[in-house]
């Protein structure tokens, strides 16, 4: 197992190095940051090239990424051009966004998989092709159209929440949104747990624990739900970082100021290093993710050995 | 076998050390297994006289599709689709960019069955035209993200060792970065206003998708005692995977791709939404609904017939998928 996690971790450092990489270009292709700097005005070219020195930019590209790098590591993720530390933002920004997605992700996986071993247990049946058609019209419908009806609905025709949150972002006015950031993967999660539950259901373990006598109840969360939800486990692990980094869409329909809106503002403002920081650390979470279900599986599957 | 995890979804690196191949490989196994003939031989061939020869993947997934009412549907909406974006003045006789600002935000009037936006444009007329837009993008998006990925999956599959890791891992760099955050970044620079960075952008993050379910296909594929019997007879390789390899791998690809396509096009107009994908002039349902979605207090008519037409469009691509998946496979059956 130790080695295994080793291993794993050795494979994620070219792929975080790629991805990252990939990005400072896209970031620094965005034009001239000095220039951003100045708005409208015409920077004096000493001032420019005194900031450009300070700011690491007269450097390669290559160059820059490494030094960028280095400071990472050691905790600074710079400074955004209007002088904020960029890690003040992410300390106000991550714990919304985090919050967001943690009733997002527990949305999901509670009513996805219920509603999948339903659906999938009574196959064929109307309760299941009703599902499965409803989950198909989730998965069409995107995510700021059902934003934008949702908060029409709740927030301003009925008033039963309000419409946008405040700075606070408390677990109560994140309901909502946790929804609608959670509906399309809770379609996606119903419909593989349900496939999953549907091939498991006929396995001749399903059968020997019936013909045990074990009751109904035991038989489908113990035996066939443990069997049936690697696929799921997988899906939710990924999602994880789709759903910080989808966030943005909801972020802006409610007006939360989490990670989509600091990233959206910075991409506005040409904020070279808040964009890089957030999507430096998104990636890696992304990156986390994808390990810890692979280590998951174990625990799911104790035929499952990492070697 | 797990079953193949939703397209739309990222999926864990692949690799055989690992101890579950996550995606893909399941759905391939058994269409592999299947007696299955070249691509030639299936399809379109009368069903009819079906005892005389042997019956292929391909002929039996036609056989299955015609007889399935969702295929009939959604194949129904999408020619019709089609044929709106391109011939739009089929069915509209009034210019989309045609607008009078006295009509702002009112509501239906003979000629003008949806009313009319901020602007005083015909919504009807906007409604149809921007048809053209997500389609043009779903479909060269499609188009270029299975063939990129189909060429690195396959080559990757197929000749393993080194080439295999190294387009693995690239493919994992692509995979790495989320696709809204990526095309926020890389397509604010764009200042074009045709659909090709759009379209560009996808093909450059949505290629792994596919790769990673060919590698899987093209692994299981090549391992066939056929396979090995054109080896031994001095096929090359280039014979080998174009005649052999390819036509039994080429089915997931397919489920994967077309249900891929409603993806795409929901995620050009959150694209378009966020003010990065398609701008003006272009008609394109996510603008509209961006711009709807400020006044959905005052005008709903703005914002409800695009978001109706996008997400009809989504579900008719996907619903193709779906039914495309079950009749090509055979463990659903």
């Amino acid at each position: 197992m130790g080695r295994y996690v080793i291993r794993r971790l050795l494979q994620m450092i070219p792929v975080f190095i790629g991805s990252t990489f990939l990005i400072f270009i896209m970031v620094y292709a965005l034009g001239d940051p000095v220039a951003a700097l100045f708005g409208d005005r015409a920077p004096d070219p000493a001032t420019a090239a005194r900031i450009r020195a300070e700011l690491y930019l007269d450097q390669p590209l290559w160059k820059q990424y490494l030094h960028y790098m280095g400071q990472i590591f050691r905790g600074d993720f710079g400074t955004a051009f209007n002088g904020q530390p960029v890690l003040d933002l992410m300390v106000t920004a991550f714990p919304i966004t985090i919050r967001l997605t943690l009733i997002a992700v527990v949305i999901e996986m509670i009513i996805g998989i219920v509603l999948g071993v339903v659906s999938g247990l009574r196959r064929g049946r109307s309760v299941d092709t009703t599902l499965l058609f409803l989950t198909l019209i989730v998965i069409s419908v995107p995510t700021f159209v059902t934003g934008y009806l949702l908060q029409f609905l709740f927030g301003v025709k009925w008033g039963i929440v309000r419409p946008s949150v405040s700075t606070d972002a408390t677990f109560g006015e994140l309901l909502l949104p946790g929804v609608v950031l959670a509906l399309v993967s809770l379609a996606y999660v119903t419909r593989l747990t349900r496939t999953s539950i549907v091939e498991n259901v006929r396995g001749d373990y399903v059968r020997t624990a019936r013909a045990k006598g074990l009751p109904r109840r035991r038989v489908i969360v113990r035996h066939l739900l443990r069997n049936s939800l690697i696929p799921v486990v997988t899906f939710i692990g990924t999602d994880i970082g789709a759903l910080m980094g989808g966030a943005i869409v909801t972020e802006r329909i409610f007006n939360i100021h989490g990670v989509g809106f600091q990233l959206y503002q910075g991409i506005l403002r040409n904020n070279a290093p808040t964009v890089v920081g957030f999507v430096t650390v998104l990636v890696i979470v992304f990156l986390l993710a994808n390990l810890i279900v692979d280590l998951l599986y174990a625990v799911l599957d104790p035929r499952i050995r990492y070697a | 076998m797990p079953e193949p995890p939703p397209p739309a979804q990222p999926s864990p690196p692949q690799n055989p050390h690992e101890a579950v191949a996550p995606t893909g490989s399941g759905g391939a196994a058994d269409l592999a297994m299947t007696e299955a003939e070249t691509l030639e031989g299936g399809g379109r061939t009368a069903a009819g006289n079906v005892h005389n020869k042997p019956r292929s993947l391909w002929s039996d997934a036609w056989r299955e599709l015609r007889r399935n009412p969702v295929f009939i549907i959604s194949a129904a909406l999408i020619l019709f689709l089609v044929v709106i974006s391109l011939w739009p003045q089929l069915i509209v006789s009034t210019n989309p960019l045609h607008c009078e600002l006295a009509k702002s935000q009112a509501g239906r009037e003979p000629g003008h069955p949806f009313g009319f936006d901020t602007q005083g444009c015909d919504v009807y007329a906007r409604t149809v035209y921007g048809a053209r837009a997500s389609v043009t993008v779903g479909i060269c998006a499609t188009l270029g993200v299975a063939l990129l990925g189909s060429l690195v999956g396959g080559l990757a599959g197929f000749f393993g060792g080194w080439a295999d890791a190294l387009l693995s891992r690239a493919a994992d760099i692509f995979f790495g970065i989320p696709v809204i955050l990526g095309g926020l970044v890389f397509l604010s620079v764009v200042t074009s206003s045709t659909v090709w960075p759009v379209v560009g952008f996808i093909v450059l993050l949505g290629w792994p998708q596919i790769a990673r379910i060919a590698r899987g296909a093209v692994i299981t594929a090549k391992q066939h005692d056929y396979v090995q019997a054109a080896r031994a007879l001095g096929a090359s390789n280039g014979r080998m995977l174009l005649r052999h390899v390819a036509p039994n791998a080429v089915a997931p690809v397919i489920v994967v791709a077309t249900i891929a396509l409603g993806t795409y096009i929901a995620l050009e107009a959150t694209l378009s939404f966020l003010g990065v994908g398609l701008r003006p002039p272009t008609v394109s349902w996510g603008i509209d609904i961006s711009n709807a979605a400020a006044q959905i207090r005052n005008a709903p008519h703005m914002l409800l017939w695009p978001a109706g037409a996008l997400s009809l469009t989504v579900l008719a691509f996907i619903m193709l998928g779906d039914a495309v998946r079950d009749a090509l496979d055979p463990k659903l059956r």
